[in-house]
C-alpha cells in the first residue's frame, strides 16, 4: 500500500510541492538563522581564539570580556610570572583608537598591543608581509576585513600611511581573523608601539597572557594565579564562554533569533498542516472507499505515515541544503566570514522538522480514521 | 445436486430482523423497520425503492459497512457483525467488491492502478497485482485505457474500471449503490450489460441499488423498499 500512498501524494503535482515547500521553508529558516545566531554570538569570543597560544587569560577582577576591560598596573605581568606553574607569560593591550585614512575620514579602530619580544597574540596567518616588518618603526598590522573597509577595493594597503590617534602608523601586514563580534578595524602593533598609540594613564595592560606549564592543567594555573595575585584568571575556554555569554545577555540577539525560529516553525506547521488537510480532504472519498474495500486502520495509518515521511525526508533535504549553500555561498563577504554549520544545528533542524510532521500528520490521520467506511455510499 | 429442491438455490445472505436507528436520545430515527430477507448466490438482485427508503442503509448492512441497531447477518455461512472490527475488514477484503456510484478511484493512478487496489491491500506485489487489474480491464473491453488516469477517461469508462477493481480479486458477493446514476442512458445500460455478464457468475452474489426502471428486465430478483420495509419481492418489477 506504500507506493500507493506514495502515489496519492506525489501525483498532486500543486500540493505536493506546497508541503515540501512548507518544510523546506521551515528547514531553511531555522538551520539558516540558528547557523547565523551560533556565529554571531562565537564572534564574542574571536578575540580569544585569534590567540591560541595562551590557555590563560589574566585580568582586573571587574574585566568581562576582551573589550570590557579595565587596565591592570604592569607590576602585574612580573605576579604572573613568578607564579608556579606558569611556563610563560606576556602583556597585551586592547584599546580603541581613532583613525585617519588618506581620503579623510574618521574611524573607530582597535589597536592590539602584542609583546615585543615574542609577538605572541600576532595571528598565525598572515596574508601579507612577514613578522620582522612589526619591528619597523611606526609598524602596524591590519586585518583583512578591515582593510577592506578602510581602502578602496583592489589597492594594497601595505605601505600606506595613517593618523592613528594622531600618531602616524604604517600598515606593513595584513593578517586573516575572524571578525570580532563589533566588527571594527583590527590593529595590531607591538607592546611599545601601542602604548604611544594610546595615550592614557599609567595602568594601559589590558591582559596577562599565560601558559600552564607542562602536567598542569590551564585551569589548576588560573586557581594559582588567583591565589597569588588576587586578579582574575580565565581559561582560555572560560574567557572564551564569557565573551558569548556577554553577548547573549547584553543584547536582543537570542530574543530576535528565537522569534524567528519560532516564526519559521509556526509558519512551517501552518503551510504544512493547512496543505495536508486539503490534501486528506481531498481524498477522504477515496480513503474511504479504501476502508470500506478492507484497508484496516493500521494500513491507513501506515499510509499517512509514509505520505508524511515522504514530504519531511524531502523538504528538509531542500531546506538544509539551501541553508548551507546559503552559508557558504556567502562565506566571502565580510559579514559570513568564518561562518561555519555544525553538525547539531541540521540535527537539531531534523526534530524540528520531525515534529512538525507528526503533528500534521496525526491531525490529518484523525479525519482519516474517523471516516466511516459507510459514508462512501453517501 | 438438488435441482428440484424449491428452497432457494443458496442462501448466500441471510438478514434477520435488522432494525437500523440512527441518532440518539430524543433525536432517534428509526430507518429499517426489522427486515427479513434471504439473497441467493448466482443471482442478480436488484433493490429499488424512492428516495429514503433506506436502500443504501440496507446495502451497507450487508456489506459489513454499517452495525445495525439490532438483528444479524449471515453472509456465506459467517455472522459478520460478530467478527472482530480487523476480522469483519478482512472479510470484507476477501469476500466483498465494492461499487459506488461516484467511482471513488484514486485520482492519481492509473486505470489499472486502480484496478488492482483489493489485490495489493491484500499485500500481492505491485507488478502482479497490477498485471491483474490490466487482465479484468481488458474483460472489461477498456484494456486500451488502462494507462490512463481516471480524469481522461468518460464516466462509462471510469465505471468500469471501477467494476474491474470490484472483480479482480475474486469476490462472492459484488455490491453497487446507484452504478449508473451518475452516467447517461446508453453507458448506463452498458454499465448494467457488462455487470450481468461478467460480474455475475455461478458462485457470485450480485445487489444492485438502483433507481433506473430501464434496466429492471436484467434482474434476476427485484427486492422493493418502502419506509425501511421490503413490500415487494419477486421476479419481476409489480405493477403499480
Ligand atoms: N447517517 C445518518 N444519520 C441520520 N440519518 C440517516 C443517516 N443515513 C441515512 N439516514 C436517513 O435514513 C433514511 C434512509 O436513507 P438511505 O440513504 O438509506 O435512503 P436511500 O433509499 O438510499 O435513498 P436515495 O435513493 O436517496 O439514495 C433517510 O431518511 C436518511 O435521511
Ligand atoms: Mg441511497
Amino acid at each position: 500500500m506504500t507506493w500507493i500512498a506514495i502515489r496519492m501524494l506525489t501525483g498532486d503535482r500543486q500540493k505536493f510541492f506546497g508541503l515540501l515547500f512548507g518544510v523546506a521553508f521551515s528547514a531553511l529558516l531555522i538551520t539558516q538563522q540558528l547557523t547565523i545566531f551560533l556565529n554571531l554570538i562565537e564572534r564574542g569570543a574571536t578575540a580569544v581564539y585569534n590567540t591560541p597560544a595562551a590557555n590563560v587569560w589574566v585580568m582586573d577582577p571587574v574585566t568581562r570580556t576582551t573589550d570590557v576591560v579595565l587596565p591592570l598596573p604592569s607590576t602585574a605581568l612580573d605576579k604572573v610570572r613568578s607564579v608556579q606553574g606558569v611556563d610563560w607569560a606576556v602583556p597585551m593591550m586592547r584599546a580603541n583608537a581613532n583613525v585617519r585614512t588618506p581620503e579623510g575620514d574618521l574611524e573607530g579602530v582597535g589597536v592590539v598591543g602584542i609583546d615585543d619580544a615574542t609577538l605572541i597574540g600576532l595571528p598565525s596567518k598572515i596574508i601579507e608581509g612577514s613578522r620582522e616588518a612589526l619591528y619597523e618603526p611606526d609598524s602596524v598590522f591590519i586585518d583583512e576585513v578591515g582593510a577592506g573597509r578602510l581602502f578602496p577595493p583592489g589597492t594594497s594597503p601595505i605601505g600606506e600611511r595613517l593618523e592613528l590617534n594622531d600618531r602616524r602608523a604604517v600598515i606593513r601586514g595584513i593578517v586573516d581573523i575572524n571578525p570580532s563580534f563589533t566588527s571594527t578595524v583590527v590593529f595590531y602593533t607591538r607592546y611599545s608601539n601601542a602604548l604611544n598609540f594610546v595615550p592614557g594613564t599609567r595602568n594601559r595592560m589590558s591582559f596577562v597572557l599565560a601558559r600552564s606549564a607542562e602536567g598542569m592543567t590551564p585551569k589548576q594555573v588560573a586557581t594559582r594565579i588567583t591565589a597569588a595575585t588576587g586578579l582574575k584568571a580565565r581559561t582560555r575556554d572560560e574567557f572564551a564562554k564569557d565573551g558569548i555569554d556577554f553577548i547573549i545577555e547584553n543584547t536582543g540577539i537570542p530574543i530576535n533569533f528565537g522569534i524567528t525560529v519560532a516564526l519559521g516553525f509556526i509558519v512551517g506547521v501552518a503551510i504544512v498542516g493547512l496543505t495536508f488537510s486539503l490534501f486528506i480532504r481531498d481524498n477522504i472519498k477515496q480513503f474511504g472507499a479504501l476502508k470500506a474495500i478492507g484497508v484496516t486502520n493500521n494500513k491507513i495509518r501506515l499510509m499517512v505515515a509514509a505520505q508524511a515521511l515522504l514530504v519531511g525526508i524531502v523538504g528538509y533535504g531542500f531546506g538544509v541544503l539551501a541553508a548551507v549553500l546559503f552559508i557558504y555561498g556567502f562565506e566571502n563577504s565580510p559579514e559570513f566570514k568564518g561562518f561555519y554549520v555544525p553538525w547539531q544545528i541540521p540535527l537539531l533542524t531534523a526534530v524540528v522538522v520531525l515534529v512538525m510532521i507528526l503533528l500534521t500528520g496525526w491531525l490529518a490521520l484523525r479525519s482519516v480514521l474517523k471516516t466511516e467506511p459507510a459514508e462512501v455510499f453517501r | 445436486m438438488s435441482a428440484e429442491t424449491p428452497m432457494p438455490k443458496d442462501a448466500a445472505i441471510s438478514l434477520h430482523n435488522i432494525v437500523k436507528e440512527f441518532g440518539a436520545g430524543d433525536q432517534v430515527i428509526r430507518v429499517l423497520h426489522g427486515i427479513d430477507a434471504e439473497i441467493r448466490s448466482g443471482e442478480l438482485t436488484y433493490l429499488v425503492g424512492e428516495s429514503g427508503s433506506g436502500k443504501t442503509t440496507m446495502i451497507s448492512i450487508i456489506a459489513g459497512i454499517l452495525y445495525p441497531t439490532k438483528g444479524s447477518v449471515n453472509v456465506f455461512g459467517q455472522d459478520i457483525y460478530s467478527l472482530s472490527d480487523n476480522d469483519l475488514v478482512k472479510f470484507r477484503l476477501d469476500t466483498i467488491g465494492f461499487i459506488f456510484q461516484q467511482y471513488n478511484l484514486i485520482p492519481t493512478l492509473t486505470a489499472a492502478e486502480n484496478a488492482a487496489v483489493p489485490l495489493v491491500a491484500a499485500g500481492m506485489k505491485r507488478a502482479e497485482a497490477v498485471a491483474r487489474g490490466r487482465d479484468m480491464l481488458d474483460k472489461l473491453n477498456i484494456a486500451d485505457q488502462a494507462d490512463k488516469l481516471p480524469r481522461q477517461l468518460s464516466g462509462g469508462q471510469q465505471q468500469r474500471v471501477a467494476i474491474s477493481r470490484a472483480l479482480v480479486h475474486e469476490p462472492r458477493l459484488v455490491v453497487c449503490d446507484e452504478p449508473t446514476a451518475a452516467l447517461d442512458a446508453k453507458s448506463g445500460r452498458r454499465v448494467m450489460d457488462l455487470l450481468r455478464e461478467v460480474a455475475l457468475a455461478e458462485e457470485r452474489t450480485v445487489i444492485i441499488v438502483t433507481h433506473d426502471n430501464r434496466v429492471f428486465d436484467l434482474a434476476d430478483r427485484i427486492l422493493v423498499m418502502e419506509d425501511g420495509r421490503i413490500t415487494h419481492d419477486g421476479t419481476e418489477m409489480p405493477d403499480y
